[in-house]
């Protein structure tokens, strides 16, 4: 067996792990949203995954895949966007790494759309909220995962992220800034003073979290055998790292927030573990343990006090992704530069990337949000949102005999 | 004040291609590419600042 059949099967093998990410991410979803949501929370992270699947299938992969459309800039041609076929024709699947690129990409786009649902719990209308998956996975990661993965102009200037912190994490996240920011917060959370509105069931957070870590450790290590140049020795080392990420970040956020609050946070705990996995995730397979625990660490401080300010801010966020995820993503991003060894100037070249996420990912999801909400509005109305999405979008509730006595005790 | 927003934060990212692409390796791209987020920066509080007027419970995205 060649080097390169080794290196496809290894990738083959993690990404049989991979959906175990979105089965986590859905289950925290879940258990972030309240008991009248809950089954719509789950049941939206299925119609994400479909949504974001086709629409990459029908239109992303072309703006993925190589050859790419250049500019040619002092003479020297940079990737825009890729130019190949649509429906993935032309795609060699008799070749394992074409066919595990294509599956990868799907799972990758499927991830981004549910990441952002965290955040619209409790008022994010389905069928808006399907084509917007749809357009966010056939444009803004498309396009962004062809300049970083796909031969694009950050890859021409050498840039690092191996385990989808920018392409995946970050792009997840900035499309969950655009999108609270268009729904608003759920009712009750500012009004009359305001109130916590905490999620139903930590118990499927948590355990969520552990499914997630799972399958990001097969995400991670399926990508950088296929986009960061690794191979299947570095395996192992890409999940301790992941591990260690993900533990620091927890241990980091458990101690601010017992000496901030004077016990532990559960769902900010849950936060800080995703937000440590996230950010290694980029430079995953250069780094050791010790760096992995640094990164980790840094953002499990940072992340209850920038949850806390999004949430006095009016940025209503049930599940805390534009934190774990846009900002953790964005950190493991640069965190990728500053660690990486051999080019002095790379932590420059990941600045770069943050600014392509900025300038191209967000205002592009806004716009498709904007759009979508144009001809179909993506909050759910006022009387809908009373009811619970559970009852209004899909005529029963995950609870049903939780609602019966909730209707005895109002008749009584 | 939505639309200046994302305008600004499209208008670094050419900013922070050109640094790469018409300058060689000097403190005059890290300059460029500071500017380039910069820019962005501005933009992000702008949106912030947008979000901040609108927060009345309905957000932007308008109720059925």
């Amino acid at each position: 067996m060649s080097t390169t059949d080794l290196i496809a099967l290894a990738a083959a093998l993690c990404l049989l792990v991979a959906p175990l990410s979105l089965a986590g991410l859905a289950l925290m979803n879940a258990g972030f949203a309240r008991s009248r949501a809950a089954a719509h929370a789950v049941l939206s992270a299925l119609v994400a995954t479909a949504s974001a699947a086709i629409g990459f299938l029908v239109l992303g992969c072309a703006f993925f895949g190589a050859p790419s459309h250049h500019i040619t800039v002092h003479g020297t041609p940079w990737g825009i966007i890729g130019s190949a076929h649509t429906f993935l024709r032309g795609v060699d699947f008799h070749s394992l790494n074409a066919s595990l690129t294509a599956g990868f990409l799907l799972f990758a786009a499927a991830l981004v759309a549910v990441i952002p649902l965290g955040t619209g719990t409790d008022r994010w209308r389905f069928y808006p909220m399907a084509l917007s998956s749809a357009l966010v996975a056939a444009l803004p990661f498309a396009i962004f995962a062809h300049w970083i993965w796909g031969g694009g102009w950050l890859s021409q200037l050498g840039a690092i992220d191996a385990g989808g912190s920018s392409a995946i994490a970050a792009v997840g996240g900035l499309s969950a800034l655009s999108i609270t920011w268009l729904l608003g917060p759920r009712q009750g959370k500012y009004d009359d003073g305001g109130m916590a509105l905490p999620g139903h069931n930590m118990v499927m957070v948590l355990f969520g979290c552990l499914l997630t870590l799972a399958g990001w450790i097969g995400l991670t290590a399926t990508s950088a055998l296929l986009f960061g140049s690794a191979t299947p020795a570095a395996i192992p080392l890409i999940a301790a790292n992941t591990l260690f990420g993900a533990s620091a970040g927890l241990l980091a956020t458990l101690w601010v927030t017992r000496s901030r609050y004077g016990k532990a946070d559960a769902s900010l705990c849950a936060n800080g573990f995703l937000a440590g996995m996230v950010a290694v995730g980029a430079s995953c397979h250069i780094i050791v343990p010790v760096e992995a625990a640094a990164i980790g660490l840094a953002i499990g401080v940072v992340l209850p006090f920038s949850v806390e300010c999004l949430d006095r801010l009016g940025f209503d966020d049930p599940s805390g992704a534009i934190t774990v995820f846009g900002l953790g993503g964005l950190w493991g991003t640069f965190a990728a530069g500053a660690v990486a060894q051999g080019h002095p100037a790379q932590w420059l070249v990941q600045l770069a990337v943050i600014s392509a996420l900025l300038g191209m990912v967000l205002p592009l999801t806004h716009l498709v949000h904007l759009l979508v909400n144009r001809f179909s509005p993506q909050r759910v109305s006022g009387d809908g949102e009373q009811t619970g999405m559970d009852m209004h979008e899909l005529g029963a509730g995950a609870y049903p005999e939780l609602q019966q006595v909730m209707k005895d005790q109002f008749h009584r | 004040m939505k639309a200046a927003a994302l305008f600004l934060l499209f208008a670094g990212l050419p900013l922070a291609f050109a640094a790469f692409a018409l300058l060689p390796p000097s403190p005059a791209r890290i300059a460029f590419v500071f500017a380039a987020l910069a820019v962005q920066l501005l933009g992000l509080i702008l949106i912030f600042r947008a979000y901040f007027t609108h927060s009345d419970g309905h957000g932007m995205g308008g109720g059925q």
